[in-house]
């Protein structure tokens, strides 16, 4: 309710600005014509420059109040609770203080109310109604203040849109900030935890331990646990290079296909059909790995004699190979599609065949490029989540055998700490480290990609 | 010696001969060649074309659910309540409530399972004896809190009979529709064998039929009552994370967009935001949910498994898609356009917002709707924000407890009774990948009509 009064006396007040800037211009504008001079910008131009000014100060206020209210009315409640209660800690100081605020309200409470109770709600509600007008009258006195300031700058000279157009440009840069900001974020966030979890654990054990036990938080502080990462990598690369397996030949021969050999008609219907894989959500993939290819792939491997378990780095890494496809798939039809038409004529009218021209021609000059989505796809397997999570059998232990399960980086993150959020012990800490390993090697992964796709570009553009 | 003469003589011959020579093994290869990629393509479309099918067989039957057409009673004997409550003149809002809920109360402790046993009775044939338990068994465990929360509504129903139907049990569900094997011996049926015949004979006489499941669209998840559990909670929060991303996402991403093309300067602060979007389109979606962990939850002391949390983190996930393909489309308006508006007096920010905008709206509009598409699939980081806790309830606003579809589906497939939450979370995949498909068309169709318009 009084957020609604705020933000349609703002409107209000702003709409006023607007038409005030308008209409001053205008009259100046009017006056100089007689004398055959003119405004530099149009009225609008003015207007928009005056509400601009008043909105600064007056957001300014309203944004202080609102990171200062809580706490300040806290404060005051607690200094009118009698010293018995205002010593109480934690909930039940939270509790009687919900009680003034609901009384306050005029919502009331269920049962007796103390006296000091109702006293202090009293006393609250008129400051609270005290508050809110002062605020408002506040805003709205700065506001006006800077509207009348801002009303007599206006002249026949003033470049009212090149201010209002640097205002549009710093709002603008100020939203390109956004992207800078996330990735400082992150970077800080991760790096902050893991400094923490690392106090508990020394990296070397950390990066180097071939154990992965890290014990329960509830057991408390005493039982650490083991913390050894190489195991989670290593169910990590298996993964991985399963997937690759499985992604690069269907993936690239699809791509070689579709942009050498197909009919535009069975391109035009091919490969959207193929694209839909790639939107399809992971945990679609994961359901899928579970419900379907895990069965699958263990009852292939009782009818040839081989025990494969249905959850298994084989399930994962193959499901998450299908779900490459259309990644490695489209960026290299792309890049086929741009290596120059004169080198493919060239092969090919020196009487070589077509395979030939693609394999010792296209290939070689579009390996760069191929590369570069390769990295991409290894970086992208590297970080899945969802399907290792469902499909990978969770089973942190350093083994060779594919059809086991395994466990990876990602799956240790979410097991480690899905729902936690006081972040106290290493047991939520680890996730912190290991999603910094994981930033750095898909950075590195990413950037190295990007090079070399960037470097591709350039030799044919 | 007329061999060793033709051929000493025309090296042309012999090159040719051996060219002819290798042709057979090479056009060999090449046919090779283009059938791995026909072999490529096939399996590529077989994995498509299994995926749909997996879901949709084992989905499809998850939206008709077993209902029992039978009678109420509101036995007064039973159901021992006081009438209930009114507000009094100058009782207190809180005081009233409390009332109620103590009268709220005394309704729920009445033995509703009870209820829903006479209403069970009230359909078995004559002649056919089963326990207080079977019968409770065969209908779903909600439907006794369905017919409280309806006696609570109208109090007046004390007394009364109610042509009323149930929704049968996911053990009753799973054994009629053979989803369960009907040959297991009975100690590891879930059902006794007397509410086993019950369910046929129910079934045959035409008490028990197959409805569409509404319920799957309307009612929350619910861990005692399986067959009654249902996506809304998931659709309206993953709807406030999409309202999110789309208030969020879009202005924030297309003015950064229009700063980086149109006005940054190129120095190296340009270069390194540059790398930077396109590095953090590829940061692994759970490093968001790390992220936002760390931050929105721990520091800055947002509520956990609040579908605001999840629509930011979301938000940082589609921004450097929507940067990305606002720039491409900005990239690609013709130079004539901006230096005939430059040309004519326009400022640069006159030239951006006039004319250059305007024409990439289909671009941007289209890869807003993709970005979103994605988003309502991502499911990673909302498992380290708390999004997939066991919330039943529709969330009010965006700073309740909820869970998300993606959540959903994940907490649907991690569920013990298999047989039944399989064909559920299948239907759950079904409805998030409608959803999915329905707003990529929408994105397709859209940019051909902005682009005929043009």
């Amino acid at each position: 309710m009084g957020n609604l009064v705020i933000a349609a006396a703002l409107l209000l007040l702003l709409g006023f600005a607007y038409q005030q800037g308008f209409a001053r211009s205008l009259s100046l504008a009017a006056e100089a014509r007689k004398e055959g001079r003119r405004l530099h910008s149009r009225p609008r131009y003015h207007g928009t420059l005056v509400a601009i000014w008043v909105l600064l100060p007056t957001l300014l206020v309203l944004g202080l109040w609102a990171l200062l209210e809580t706490s300040a009315l806290r404060a005051l409640i607690v200094g009118m609770l009698p010293p018995e209660v205002a010593g109480l800690e934690g909930r039940q100081l939270d509790s009687a203080i919900a009680r003034i605020r609901a009384l306050a309200s005029g919502y009331g409470v269920a049962g007796e109310v103390a006296d000091y109770e109702q006293a202090a709600a009293e006393h609250l509600s008129l400051i609270q109604n005290l508050a809110f007008l002062l605020v408002l009258a506040a805003a709205a006195g700065l506001g006006l203040l800077a509207l009348f300031a801002a009303k007599r700058r206006i002249s026949l000279a003033l470049r009212a849109r090149d201010h209002v157009e640097k205002a549009v440009r710093i709002l603008l840069m100020l939203c390109s900030a956004v992207a800078i900001l996330t990735t400082a974020g992150i970077v800080l966030s991760l790096f902050n935890e893991s400094i923490r979890f690392f106090s508990f654990v020394n990296p070397i054990d950390f990066f180097f331990g071939e154990i992965w036990n890290p014990g329960f938080a509830t057991t408390g502080s005493a039982a650490i646990g083991r913390y050894g990462l190489l195991p989670l990598l290593w169910g990590t690369v298996m993964v991985a290079v399963i997937a690759m397996l499985v992604a690069l030949p269907v993936g690239l021969m699809t791509a070689i296909y579709l942009s050498q050999y197909a009919p535009h008609k069975v391109r035009t219907v091919v490969k959207p059909v193929i694209e839909i894989l790639a939107g399809i959500p992971t945990i679609v993939y994961g359901f899928f790995a579970l419900v379907t290819v895990g069965p699958f792939l263990s009852a292939l491997g009782a009818a040839i004699g081989l025990d494969i378990r249905s959850t298994s780095a084989l399930t994962a890494g193959m499901v998450m190979g299908i779900m490459l496809i259309p990644f490695i798939s489209s960026l290299s039809d792309d890049i086929l599609r741009q290596v120059p038409l004169a080198l493919r004529d060239g092969s090919l009218g020196l009487g070589a065949t077509q395979s030939e021209t693609i394999r010792r021609v296209l290939l070689p000059a579009a390996l760069p490029g191929i590369v570069g989505a390769f990295l991409l796809a290894v970086s992208r397997a590297i970080g899945e989540t969802m399907i290792v999570v469902m499909a990978a059998g969770n089973s942190p232990v350093l083994r060779l055998n594919p059809a086991e399960p395994v466990s990876t980086v990602t799956v240790t993150i979410v097991n480690q700490l899905t729902g936690d959020s006081d972040f106290a012990g290493p047991q939520s800490l680890v996730g912190f480290a290991l999603g910094l390993t994981l930033f750095a090697i898909t950075l590195l992964l990413n950037i190295l990609a990007l090079f070399i796709v960037r470097r591709f570009r350039e030799q044919y553009d | 010696m007329t061999d060793s003469f033709t051929v000493s003589s025309s090296g042309a011959e012999r090159r040719r001969a051996r060219i002819r020579a290798g042709l057979g093994r090479r056009h060999l290869f090449e046919r090779i060649f283009r059938g791995l990629g026909v072999l490529a393509i096939l399996i590529a479309l077989a994995l498509v074309g299994s995926l749909f099918w997996m879901v949709i067989s084992k989905g499809y039957p998850a939206f008709t659910q077993a209902n029992l057409e039978t009678e109420v009673y509101f036995d007064p004997d039973i159901i021992k309540v006081d009438p209930p409550p009114q507000q009094q003149p100058g009782q207190s809002a809180a005081d009233f409530r409390a009332q109620r809920l103590a009268w709220q109360r005394q309704v729920t402790m009445s033995n509703w399972n009870r209820v829903v046993e006479q209403a069970v009775r009230a359909a078995v044939p004559p002649g056919l004896e089963i326990t207080a338990r079977e019968a409770t068994a065969l209908v779903d465990a909600g439907e006794r809190h369905r017919l409280r929360d309806i006696f609570v509504e109208n109090p007046g129903l004390l007394g009364e009979r109610l042509p009323f139907t149930m929704l049968a049990s996911a053990d009753v569900d799973n054994w009629l529709k053979g989803t369960i094997d009907r040959d297991l011996p009975d100690e590891r049926q879930q059902l006794s064998p007397a509410t086993r015949a019950l369910a046929d004979q129910l079934l045959e006489s035409g008490a028990i039929q197959f409805k569409f499941a509404w319920h799957i669209f309307t009612n929350v998840d619910s861990r005692s009552a399986p067959a009654s559990a249902g996506l809304a909670g998931g659709l309206v929060g993953s709807l406030y994370m999409m309202l999110v991303v789309v208030l969020l996402a879009v202005p924030i991403g297309v003015a950064s967009a229009i700063y980086l093309e149109e006005f940054a300067p190129k120095n190296r602060l340009t270069d390194l935001i540059e790398v930077n979007i396109n590095n953090l389109a590829a940061v692994p979606s759970i490093v968001f949910g790390l992220f936002g962990a760390a931050v929105f939850i721990k520091y800055i002391g947002l509520p956990l498994s609040a579908p605001i949390v999840g629509g930011l983190v979301l938000t940082l996930m589609t921004l450097p898609t929507i940067i990305i393909a606002t720039r491409s489309s900005l990239r690609a308006v013709p130079p004539s356009l901006r230096q005939a508006a430059l040309g004519l007096g326009a400022s640069r920010t006159q030239m951006v917002f006039h004319h250059v905008l305007p024409v990439t709206l289909p671009g941007i509009l289209t890869a807003t709707i993709i970005g979103v598409a994605q988003a309502l699939g991502e499911t990673a980081p909302l498992l380290l924000i708390g999004m997939n806790a066991f919330v039943a309830a529709v969330p009010g606003t965006p700073f309740d407890q909820s869970t998300a579809l993606p959540a959903q589906i994940y907490l649907w497939q991690g569920n013990e009774n298999r047989n039944f939450f399989e064909a559920r979370t299948s239907a759950a995949i079904m409805v998030l990948l409608t959803l999915m498909i329905t707003m990529n068309a929408i994105a397709v169709l859209l940019r051909q009509r902005l682009e005929r318009l043009k």
